[in-house]
Formats: C-alpha cells, structure tokens, sequence
C-alpha cells in the first residue's frame, strides 16, 4: 500500500470551461446558495476543483459515496484551503479515468476502499485547494489593479482596496492563470482552520444529509429511463454449476416477459418490469451441471481446512524461536477460532442500468466502487473502446466491500444481457435479495488454530496457523506468484512484545467465491488475536488492560487508544450484577481503536451489549462527527457478525436466502455508544473499516470474564 | 381502481398481485421508497396506509383501493416534519438507503406515542433494518423529533 509520502499531487491542473450539460450528473448539498437565473457555467481548476457562475464549488470524488461520509470529508478539505464559504461547498463522482483520478493504494486504478480515500486525497486534495485559491487570487489582483499579495480571500470572496468579488465571478478569468508550482504551494497551520475539525453543530454536518433525508438522492437503483426493460438472473444454486439446458415456455408466457437469454453463468429473463421479470424467473426451468460444482457442507469445509494444518504453510510472521518454541516448560494452550462465510448485504442490493447502441457507446449507471474495472469489463463484452464507455457514479446503498468486484460481476452480466438484447431499450440489470444472501462474494470463512506456551507467568509462544481462501489470487491487485497475506492481516503483523512468534497461512482452494468485506482480514484475525490473548491473560492472573500495557509499551499509538478507553470507560471500576467488561485493541488501515464492551450476562445464558466505549486514532480529524459516526456504524456492523450472521452451506448450496433467515443487527441489540478521540497532527488515516475489528473480541472477552469459557466458534448466538 | 397516493388519486390498472412498492417505484416515479428485501423483513419499503406503517414490497397495489397512502415525498404531517428535521440535526443517514423506511416508521410511532420512552422508541424500530447500523442516532432522532413537536 503507498504511503502519503510516496503521492505526488497532480500537476495537470488543466483548465477548461464547460457548460453544465457536460458535467455529468451532479448531486450535493442544496443549503445556503440563493437561486440565479440563466444558464450556471462551470469553470475547472485543476482536475478535482469546478466553480459555477452561480458560485458554488463543485469537488469531483475519486471515491464513492456510499454511507461513510467521503463527499463531505474530502470536500472539507478543498473548503480549507480554497478559503470557501461551507454553503457553497457542492461534490459530484468523478468520471471514470484512471490517469486522473486513479487510487495511488490501488496501483493507480480507480477504487474506494480499504480506508484510504481520506489517507490517499490528504495531501492532493490539499494542493488541489490551494492551487485553485492562488489562481483566484491572481485573477482578483488583475480584475482589483493590485498585488497579488494584497488580496485577501476570506469565505469564497476576494477582497482588496475596498474592493470584491466572489470566486463565481473570478473562476473564467482564474482559469486564464498559470497553474502554481505544487512545490511552492503553502499550506494553512492547523491553528488556522475553520472547517477541519470541525462539528457538525458548529454547523459543519454531512453534505448528503438533506437530499438522503427528502428522498432527493440519486441512486442507481431509481435511474429508469422511458422504455427501460428490466432483468433477473437465475444462477446455480451451488458454487460453480452450470447451464446444462432450459425451458423457457413458462416464463416466456408470463405477461410482460420480453426475452429470456443465457449468459456466462445463468439465464436472464427480461421483462416491462421487476415484477414480471421475477415471476418469470420463478417460472423458468433450468438444468444445471453440478460436476465442478461445490457439493460439501460448512462443516465439512471446516474439517477439510484443518486437515491442512497437518503440513506447515506459508510462514509470514518468524519471532525468536517461532514454531519450536512451542516445545519447552509451562503449559501449552491451544483453541480452533471457526469463522463463517458473512454477506455483506447492503441495503440496496446489487443493480445497474445500461444504455447501449451497439458498435457506438454504452452509459453504465451504476454504484460503481471501480469505475474503470466496470467500464473495462463492459469494454469486453460489448467490443467498445474506453472512451466509448461512460460509467456514471451513482451514491450507493451500501457496500460494505461488495461493490468493490476486481471481475465486475455486476457489469459484465448486466453487459451480456444488454449485448443479447442488441441495445433494443435501456436495460436495468437487478439483483434480488435473495441473489445477494445466496450468489456467493462472501467474507471466506477460516480456521484459526491459536497456540500458545506461558511460562514463568509470561507468554513465551505465539503461534497462529490459518487456514482460508484467498480474495485477491488471480485479481490485478496480486502480482503473479506472490501470497496473498491480507487474508492474515491483523495477525501476521500482531504487535505484542512476545519473544517467539509463528504465523502461518494456509490458503485453500473452493469453488465459492469470496470478497473482502468491511475490515477483510482483519473481520477475523483481530477477533482470533485479541479473544487468545485475554483467555491467556487469564490463565496468567492478569488484568486485560495492564496485561495489553505491559505487551505494547513500544507502540504509542495503540497504547493511546487503550488507556483513553479505559478512563473512558472506567475500567477497574465496579459494575452491577450481571454486568462485564471486555476490552480489544486493533491498528488496521493506518489507524487504531480500541473498544470496551459492558454486556449484561442472564442466569440463563443470554446475553446483551448495553454500552460500546471507543477510542480511535486517525491522525488529523477532518470531521469528528463522521468519526464518530463510523465508530458507531462499525460497532453496530461487526457486532451483528458476530451475534448472528452466518452463511453455511449445505451439500454445496447456500442455507440462507433472506434478512429472516441471514440476520442482520437491529435496534434492540444496538448498544449505546460513546467515542473519543486521540488528539494528533499525524497525517489523516481511514475510519470506514477500523471500528469493526475490535468489537467482537470486546463482546467475547466480556463473555469470557462472565463464563470463564472461551468463544472460538463465530456467530456467538444470543446466549453465552 | 382509485389509489389515493400522498392526497393525489392515482388509476391503478395493473396486475393483481403487484406489490405497491413497485407501482411507486417504476410507474409513479416515486423512488423514495426503496426495495430492501422483498419479504417483509426489513423495512426499506414502509409507507403509511391510513397511518400505519405498511411493507409496500408485500402489499398488493390493487389491495388498496379507497386507502390513503402517504410516502416519503409526502410526509407533511408534524410528526412527519419533526421527524425529517430530527434527521437533519443529528445527521442520522449514512448510505440513506433504509431512510425513508425509517422516518415513516418513526412517523408512525410519534403519532400513536408522542412521548415514547426507550423501549417504546425499540420496538416502534426493531422491525426496520439499517446494515450501515445508524441505530444509536436513530434512536436519538426519535427523541428529539419528539422535543421538537413540543
């Protein structure tokens, strides 16, 4: 993964003036600006920042909105530096253009994820701002007769001699100017911002809050041109079945089915509408080829996976002595973590619209997390070029991973449907609820065989062997003959001072297919790490908190978040009766939080989360609130992992199928939740996935305190 | 038949079985209220017909002849606005998706209970899902739209 450093902000600051009909589709805040008259022009500056005549500032995002509030942080940070007035603050998704606005985490293809759009946009989006602030002050020096130096620009306006304009009356004549020397641009001291850091009461709350909130928001699931025609696709009901025949004569007989297709890996039926495309789906007959398909059940998958530890695997972590210092004086503990296949489930379920003229272009609408994998794929299918191919961000509901598809699952079926139907009408391309809990891109399930050896009441081995399939073989993101150690992120690199360490990974093959889902590796080895580590603390007699300060006393930063947690949470303090404490620490995507749980115990077992504290450290905070808010989101969302989801298989076809059988967190299981942050001027780092890691060993390692037994086999269930 | 959507009459001539929620969606263009699940499991789909809250994923449009349907695009009540300005204050939506489903759901309530306690705002809630888990500020929304209608 690059680092801050190593990105270099673009230097292209190519300047155009177009008129708003070629500026895409916008979507953003509505407050503040009064309404004009006649036609809004916008003016670029560089490629990230657009004014409009109506003096609004438009940021282009390289990243998806989808819920984790980027569209408000990363246009605070243009706000700062182009010394704007929040009101007139607009963001709209970039175009698909990897030369432009490709991700520097991602090799420099475009992609939201990993936590690194605040991490990877810091220091650009701030040169971007800047820029564009310096070209609007030259042009008010010229259009005032003064020094550049004498300009003041305060709120989106400049101001000299008694003079001033607003950037929407500078931007043509900004335009004109040389772009800056990057190198020579300053930066605003922090002591002097008026929108990083600050809250949303202070009046700095998210962008995409008041067209959410009046169902004013665009996503692709309610793009419907006239005569669209919608499509469903019946898939194998197990992993890696194929299309041996079909009869289509019912489902073509339902009223308003318009075609039935077969592609790659299913057949589509086509209809005026969802509805009918969903009964003829239910109406046609397929025979499926199970040779290649997967055909065992969960546990026999677990069974299989531990077999494997028979062998040693690919050693990604060797401390000391590593795996002989198992042998040797004390006493040897070991536990078999079992992790389940987890959906991610967001709330608006998979779908795009193509609208495609053969031989001539194709327009992708879409909640597209990879622009350009998208529009490649489609380029593939449909024989187009590139710069034939427009893919149209929309916001999106949810991802949580999912959208995030190196083989454009999404876009190359709804391409081949599209193609098929030889671009006869816009075609919506949908997926059910039912084909997202059942159609696989799953969290993969593991086995982690956590081993220990205490002696002279100290851990003196670590050893964690795992055994999982890999997300990212065979994907652009791993160069041939590497391993893919972010399976085992979290745990290769676990941060306590024990003197041997043996981690090693096992990566197994299995026809279904699997998906980083929010936190990827870290979803599994942060529970493995931080559960053992407690069930050993107290077998030690130690304290979880001392015991965690004395194993990090080299790592500021987690030891940060464990003691601001703990104050905050009152650690040490009594509880009530049936009350229990439970703590984990976890550094993932650049930042580092740490959570207690207080859950209620029953005599009869069942158990409750009532209180989450969180500490987190994310370097420069560009919105508290949205910190906060994805603490909160990140709590709620792993623990409802690890309450009650799992996907099982059974003789290789999915168990579940919908939201009352794959069950997802509500209100009554939410907990109350504070957070806290690390004061820092440490670069900003990501807060989408770091919330989710530590809540599941806080929960278990609460359990363990109240039970004394150890939670190895994920869902938990609601009973302890 | 006759729909009454949002104090509008609509001609519903469509087939028998068509869920509500598509009627809105794909021939009324009011895409406000979302498909979450199909079931009635979730919640993304809720309107109010005749006030209470109603899976439209799993309702018969032609079920509803002479009832008053109210969706997100037309929330006007107190209740409704408090809500939607509740929303607004605590920045509540993270993906937005389960939204709507949401502040209809919390319409319901505020309008039978005005004041509801905790468990009160829980089980006017639990039925509505939000993968983002924006319940914690849900919850408080539900409070303040409360304060806000005095």
């Amino acid at each position: 993964m690059a680092d801050t450093a190593s990105f270099t902000p673009s230097r292209r600051l190519v300047l155009t003036v177009m008129g708003l009909g070629a500026a895409g589709f916008a979507v953003g805040c509505s407050a503040g600006a009064p309404p004009i008259t006649g036609p809004v022009t916008q003016t670029a500056l560089g490629d990230y920042v657009r004014i409009g005549s109506d003096n609004t500032v438009t940021v282009y995002l390289r990243h998806i909105e989808f819920g984790q509030g980027i569209s408000t942080g990363l246009t605070t940070i243009v706000a700062e530096e182009i010394d704007a007035d929040w009101s007139q603050m607009r963001f709209e998704h970039s175009p698909a253009d990897n030369a432009k606005y490709g991700n520097p985490a991602f090799g420099g293809m475009m992609g939201t994820g990993g936590s690194t759009a605040i991490f990877t946009s810091w220091q650009q989006l701030r040169a971007a701002g800047a820029s564009a602030r310096e070209m609007l002050r030259q042009a008010a020096a010229k259009k005032f007769g003064v020094d550049a130096s004498d300009v003041l620009l305060v709120k989106g306006k400049a101001e000299a001699g008694g003079k001033s304009a607003t950037y929407g009356e500078l931007a043509a004549e900004a335009a004109k100017i040389t772009p800056p020397d990057v190198t020579t641009l300053q930066y605003k001291d922090a002591s002097a911002y008026a929108f990083i850091g600050k809250e949303r009461t202070e009046g700095f709350g998210r962008l995409d809050t008041p067209d959410k909130v009046h169902a004013k928001a665009a996503y692709a699931l309610d793009y419907r041109p006239e005569g669209t025609l919608t499509a469903v696709l019946l898939r194998s009901p197990k992993f890696g079945g194929k299309v041996a025949s079909f009869d289509d004569s019912a489902a073509k007989a339902v009223k308003g089915v318009t075609d039935v297709v077969q592609i790659s890996n299913g057949v589509a039926v086509v209809a005026t509408d969802f509805w009918a495309a969903k009964k003829g789906r239910e109406a046609l007959k397929v025979t499926w080829d199970d040779s290649a398909a997967e055909t065992r059940s969960s546990d026999a998958i677990f069974a299989d996976y531990k077999k494997t530890f028979a062998k040693s695997g690919y050693e990604a972590r060797k401390e000391g002595a590593g795996v002989s210092a198992l042998r040797g004086a004390g006493e040897v503990v070991t536990a078999d973590f079992e992790f389940p296949y987890l959906v991610h489930a967001p709330m608006e379920p998979l779908n795009c619209v193509i609208e495609y003229t053969p031989g001539v272009s194709a327009t992708i609408h879409s909640g597209s997390q990879m622009p350009t994998g998208d529009q490649a794929a489609a380029c593939a299918v449909l024989g187009l070029k590139p710069e034939q191919v427009t893919i149209v961000t929309m916001l999106a509901g949810g991802s949580f991973g999912r959208r995030a598809t190196p083989d454009a699952d999404l876009v190359s079926e709804a391409a081949q449907v599209a193609k098929a139907l030889n671009g006869k009408a816009p075609l919506k391309f949908m997926w059910t609820r039912e084909d997202d809990i059942r159609s696989g891109k799953y969290r993969p399930m593991s086995v982690h065989r956590m081993s220990a050896r205490l002696n002279k009441g100290a851990i003196e081995y670590w050893g964690d062997t795992t055994a999982i399939q890999s997300i990212m073989e065979g994907t652009p993101f791993l160069p041939p003959g590497a391993v893919d150690t972010s399976s085992i992120e979290g745990g290769f690199d676990i941060p306590y001072a024990i003197p041997n360490i043996a981690v090693d990974l096992h990566l197994v093959k299995a026809p279904t297919s699997v998906l980083w889902w929010r936190s990827v590796g870290h979803t599994h080895t942060a529970y493995a790490k931080e559960h053992f580590l407690d069930v050993l603390a107290k077998k030690l007699g130690k304290d979880p908190v001392a015991y965690r300060r004395e194993l990090l006393a080299k790592e500021p930063r987690l030891l940060g978040v464990l003691n601001l947690v703990a104050e905050k949470a009152g650690w040490g303090t009594p509880l009530p009766a049936g009350k229990f404490r439970g703590v984990a620490v976890h550094h993932s995507f650049s930042s580092y939080v740490a959570e207690v749980a207080e859950v209620s115990v029953n005599a009869d077992g069942a158990f409750h989360v009532d209180r989450v504290v969180c500490a987190v450290d994310c370097g420069i905070v560009i919105n508290p609130d949205i910190v906060r808010a994805q603490m909160e989101g990140g709590i709620g969302y792993g623990l409802s992992a690890i309450v009650g989801e799992a996907l099982t298989l059974k003789d290789g076809a999915p168990v579940q199928s919908n939201f009352y059988d794959y069950t997802p967190l509500r209100m009554a299981q939410m907990p109350k939740i504070e957070v806290f942050m690390v004061q820092s001027t440490e670069a900003p780092s990501g807060v989408g996935e770091p919330g989710v890691p530590p809540i599941g060993p806080a929960v278990a390692n609460a359990l363990l305190a109240a039970t004394g037994k150890t939670y190895a086999k994920l869902p938990l269930g609601a009973k302890a | 038949m006759k729909l009454n959507i949002n104090g509008k009459d609509q001609e519903y001539a469509g087939e028998e079985d068509r869920p509500l929620l598509w009627y809105l969606r794909e021939d009324l263009r009011l895409t406000g209220t979302k498909y979450g699940c199909g079931v009635a499991a979730c919640g993304a789909c809720t309107v109010l017909v005749d006030g209470q809250p109603t899976r439209a994923c799993v309702t018969p449009a032609a079920s509803l002849a002479g009832k008053k349907i109210t969706t997100i695009e037309g929330l006007d009540t107190p209740a409704g606005k408090a809500v939607q300005q509740a929303w607004t204050e605590l920045d509540v939506v993270q993906c937005g998706w389960c939204q709507s489903g949401q502040m209809l759901a919390a319409t319901a309530l505020l309008t039978t209970t005005p004041k509801p306690n905790e468990q009160q705002i829980t089980d006017g809630m639990t039925g509505n899902v939000c993968r983002c888990a924006t319940y914690h500020r849900i919850r408080g929304a539900v409070a303040r739209a409360s304060e806000i209608m005095g």
